[in-house]
């Protein structure tokens, strides 16, 4: 290795922000990469367990994605998947059981979707695709920016459902208190159920890649 | 039996594993680009699912449950494993997706190599996970429920891939908006076939 690549990059240097930033838009797992779409929709109904599924993914990702760093030279890679899903799983029964001691109700909102972020792609896909080749810190970084990227898309898509579908925010009544209802809005009941939570994603995908050109499939 | 066919119907239709709760959504949207591949991974789920479904039952039943093990001594009637569940469930499912691949992999090499990296892929698909989980969440009375619970999501599963990479097959020649091409609309269809996959709901045996 040459001696430019040994000094000490800065923290903060311009390569690492943009794995914090990149997924927020261009590089967005759900939108873009096409991963965690699981157990990102069934979750949106309200923004609480949307909210809180997002800072268990973001926990998840970026402390496995350390944890996979710090091993990437120890692990043969034969049996590289099972390491990585013992990581995974020991990760996510410690949210699990966190949620559980502080957060009873919104776990059991959450039933199995806690369970499932092990399978969730965006977490394997990251180890594969970036810890295994990258030191802890840009791991972390990336596994905080990717996080981040799901947890934004997961609230706007909770955003809208709860407004739309029981019209409240948070479980705040914003068009109660707004009148609307007395002028004859009635709450959309189609928003709730399942499908419109595709549908969200759909549009979300449309906007994105309109303003994008570049990401336009062909 | 007919408690076992109502279960079996409601876990297609009603509960399908991708209407209803999003599951296996990665390996949905990335094989479903020609019926024969999406034909075959379904195959796989089914097969996985109605084998890891069970078994993950008697694991659950005899071992992880409060009080499971009272089976050994009287002594451990109030050990709970339970927080153990995702890490013996996930372990079961990577192991029995290996044994597919190996099976698949001797006696259909062309279906192995169209299936390609998705194959191995199976272990992480969430419906596989999320039927297990599910299997544990709703209580399930014997091992017979467990199997043809496990057996029927896989059948939803098949069903929903299937009809999405016809659909699918067709659209290429449609005109679609350039920026909804691809991703964005295969999302849309899949609301779309949701919202009609719907209509089942209440349907009883």
């Amino acid at each position: 290795m040459s001696q430019e690549v040994k000094t000490k990059e800065p923290l903060f240097s311009p390569k690492n922000r943009k794995l914090l930033t990149a997924p927020l838009g261009k590089n967005n797992p759900i939108t873009v990469q096409v991963l965690g779409i699981c157990s990102a929709l069934a979750v949106t109904v309200k923004l609480e367990p949307a909210f809180v599924m997002a800072i268990s993914v973001i926990a998840v990702l970026s402390l496995g994605n350390v944890v996979i760093s710090l091993l990437r030279n120890q692990i043969p890679p034969r049996i590289r998947i099972i390491v990585q899903l013992v990581v995974i799983a020991s990760l996510v029964i410690l949210v699990d059981q966190i949620l559980k001691a502080f957060a009873y109700d919104v776990s059991k909102q959450l039933s199995v979707f806690v369970g499932l972020i092990i399978t969730n792609c965006i977490i394997m896909g990251r180890f594969e695709a970036f810890a295994m080749a990258n030191k802890p810190w840009p791991s972390f970084l990336d596994g905080l920016g990717n996080g981040s990227g799901y947890g934004l898309i997961l609230i706007i898509v909770a955003f809208f459902r709860e407004l739309l579908g029981s019209g409240t925010i948070w479980g705040y009544p914003v068009l109660e208190k707004l009148g609307i209802y007395s002028v004859g809005y009635e709450n959309n009941g189609l928003m709730i159920l399942p499908p419109m939570a595709l549908i969200t994603v759909g549009i979300i995908i449309w906007v994105q890649r309109f303003k994008n050109r570049e990401l336009i499939e062909d | 039996m007919q408690d076992l066919i109502n279960i079996f119907v409601k876990s297609v239709f009603i509960d399908n594993m991708i209407f209803a709760y999003f599951l296996g959504m990665c390996s949905y949207l990335a094989v479903s680009k020609t019926v024969k591949t999406s034909v075959g991974l379904g195959v796989a789920v089914i097969f996985v699912l109605g084998i890891t479904v069970p078994v993950d039952y008697l694991l659950n039943k005899y071992l992880l449950a409060p009080g499971a093990l009272h089976w050994i001594s009287s002594d451990l009637a109030t050990v709970d494993l339970s927080f153990l569940s995702f890490i013996l469930f996930i372990a079961v499912i990577a192991s029995m997706v290996q044994l597919v691949e190996m099976v698949i992999e001797k006696f259909s090499p062309a279906l192995y190599n169209s299936l390609g990296i998705f194959l191995p892929l199976i272990a992480v698909n969430c419906a596989i996970l999320g039927g297990s989980l599910f299997m544990q969440e709703r209580e399930y009375q014997s091992i017979a429920e467990a199997t043809s619970f496990g057996l029927g999501s896989g059948v939803g599963w098949f069903l929903a891939i299937v009809a999405i990479a016809a659909i699918r097959e067709k659209i290429r020649y449609s005109n679609v908006p350039p920026a909804l091409k691809g991703l964005g609309i295969t999302f849309i269809i899949t609301g779309l076939m949701g919202i009609a996959f719907m209509s089942f709901m209440g349907i009883k045996i």
